[in-house]
């Protein structure tokens, strides 16, 4: 009896080393990239080509000229007011547009949400003469607001399913007592749903904010100069002497710094993040 | 759940309208714009003034062999990254969906990839994967695994399988979270009973939760398909320069913008169009389902 109860215990303490290194081995294929991006960008110059995984000696050369560089402090200002900008404009339209959609059955409803996910999967070099035509014609070219409305394609319809998701998840009986006491749609979508809607708004900014921050295609193809490109623009164009001579520091150092906001939010708001991506796809 | 509201209701559609004007504008104009494009001769300095060409651009895309090239890499990158990443997303969200300390800290690493612009990983891969002074070969020759270093990006064959672990590290944790909530939606008692009654981890695997997890195994693949077909940003930037691993997106913006050939990029990008909505017809019937949950 005690001998079956030992291999018991081996056997599931075996269990749990399997799990434990498993666990190791994941976490080091995810993060492994970004640290040796970190690591690369604190190497002075003449020690970058070393290969220790742990560095002897690190200095901060490489971001003091990444901020020093004035077309990269700009492209960073760049992307914060596109990606803000265009979190901001989704949550409002996307919240004005799920009221409907999620309280209320109208003909051609399941039309709109059917088109919006069709949307989600155009590809986006399909669009890009239009877009291109239509920027022009507003005279917006190579200006943040053409990004702005060309990412709306981006974040639009993925918010607008979330959304809806989120409010059909409301219970009537709120909004009944609010029409009771004559509250109006534009009231109760403001006062009533909106507090209750934090977390999904919080998610869904979140999101959209990410999505616009990462573009790449578009902000390639509707900016021209380097006082209107975006971060991840400006380091695939970033170029040194030669093709063979690309200033990795300096590449590393900027990677680190368009990486770092987003690995800090994914650290904060994992678990919405998370429930935002899932609502968005799968659940339904 | 839902508020009196008669079908003709002009609220319906005036909360409506902001979103429909920008679905209108930012996709449906200019998609109709790329359709008539890619009948026409437009180049990108004259858009106004184009002669119609009927299916020129078709036939001429037909006999081109570098676009059967772009057409081919692009389908061996979905043909063998979309499984790769089910298989791995599979085992991460098996681990996830456990309970135990630090599962928080193990979600966030491993949204960790996901999290990272795609312009960012393909410069952190490039650098690792560079062939002089790249950590990979230095690890690779440490172990005695090769013996000289790799060309991963400058080979044609090499960059290709870069790309395509490139794309499976970044796109695997998105992977692995529509699997986790599949896996969080199915009977959890089923997990417990297995347990107490001791039958091994392999055989639960395969005779209680993969039938159980089929649609969604399905659904997540069709899905993921949909996005990697149009691959550019990772191809674009890790193998600039090497045109052996051109992709239908990568091809369609350098006909529409380096080329300024508007016309016959157009048609490019409408033929990719036109595979993604056959991928999509597959797709219909979990449309149809999702659509159904939100009454």
């Amino acid at each position: 009896m005690k001998n079956l109860d030992n291999k018991w215990k081996y056997k599931r303490f075996a269990k749990e080393l399997i799990f434990l290194v498993a666990c190791l081995i994941i976490a080091a294929w995810s993060l492994f990239p970004f640290y040796w991006a970190v690591v690369s960008s604190l190497r002075a110059s003449s020690d970058l080509f070393s290969t220790d995984l742990i560095p002897s000696s690190i200095t901060i050369e490489n971001y003091k000229y990444i901020f020093n560089d004035e077309s990269f402090g700009a492209s960073f200002w760049n992307s914060v007011v596109v990606a803000t900008l265009t979190a901001l404009a989704t949550l409002i339209i996307c919240l004005l547009a799920a009221y409907p959609l999620a309280r209320c059955r109208f003909v051609g409803r399941k039309r709109v949400l059917m088109i919006a996910l069709c949307v989600t999967t155009l590809p986006h070099v399909a669009v890009l003469s239009g877009l291109f035509e239509m920027i022009r014609f507003f005279d917006i070219y190579n200006e943040k607001s053409a990004l702005i409305l060309a990412y709306m394609i981006i974040t639009v319809p993925f918010t607008l399913w979330v959304m809806t998701n989120f409010m059909n998840g409301i219970p009537k009986e709120i909004e009944e007592a609010a029409i009771m006491d004559g509250a109006t749609r534009y009231v109760i979508l403001t006062k009533i749903f909106l507090p209750v809607l934090k977390p999904a708004v919080v998610t869904t900014g979140l999101l959209a904010f990410i999505a616009a921050w990462n573009e790449f295609l578009f902000a390639l193809t509707f900016t021209l100069t380097n006082q209107a490109r975006t971060v991840p623009v400006s380091i695939a164009l970033f170029s040194g002497a030669s093709q063979h001579e690309l200033p990795y520091g300096l590449i590393m150092a900027a990677s680190v710094v368009v990486t770092l906001p987003l690995v800090v939010l994914v650290v904060i708001f994992q678990r919405r993040i998370i429930s935002g991506l899932t609502a968005g796809s799968l659940k339904g | 759940m839902q508020s009196k509201s008669t079908p003709t209701d002009p609220f319906n559609w005036l909360f409506l309208a902001p979103c429909l004007l920008v679905l209108a504008v930012c996709a449906g104009w200019p998609l109709l714009r790329t359709m008539f494009f890619s009948f026409t001769d437009a180049t990108l300095d004259n858009l106004q003034q184009t002669s119609f060409i009927g299916l020129d651009n078709f036939i001429t895309l037909a006999r081109d062999q570098e676009w059967w090239k772009a057409a081919l890499n692009t389908f061996t990158i979905v043909i063998i990254s979309v499984p790769l990443e089910t298989v791995l997303g599979l085992v991460v969200a098996l681990i996830l969906h456990k309970n135990f300390r630090g599962r928080g800290w193990m979600r966030a690493i491993v949204l960790v990839p996901w999290a990272i612009p795609t312009i960012v990983s393909a410069r952190m891969w490039g650098w690792m994967l560079n062939d002089v002074y790249g950590i990979i070969n230095e690890l690779l020759l440490r172990a005695s695994i090769i013996d000289s270093p790799v060309p991963w990006i400058a080979s044609n064959t090499l960059s290709l399988i870069s790309i395509i672990l490139v794309d499976v590290w970044k796109t695997t944790p998105y992977m692995s979270l529509l699997l986790l909530a599949g896996l969080q939606s199915l009977p959890q008692d089923c997990f417990e009973a297995a347990e107490v009654d001791g039958i091994s981890f392999g055989r639960m695997l395969f005779k209680v939760i993969l039938p159980l997890l089929k649609p969604t195994l399905i659904v997540s693949m069709i899905f993921r398909a949909l996005d990697a077909i149009r691959i550019f940003d990772l191809v674009y930037v890790l193998s600039s320069g090497n045109n052996a691993t051109t992709t239908m997106s990568v091809y369609a913006r350098r006909h529409l913008v380096d080329y300024a050939d508007v016309g016959y990029g157009s048609t490019i990008a409408i033929v990719l169009l036109f595979f993604i909505v056959f991928l999509g017809i597959l797709y219909a019937p979990f449309y149809r389902k999702k659509l159904q949950s939100l009454d």
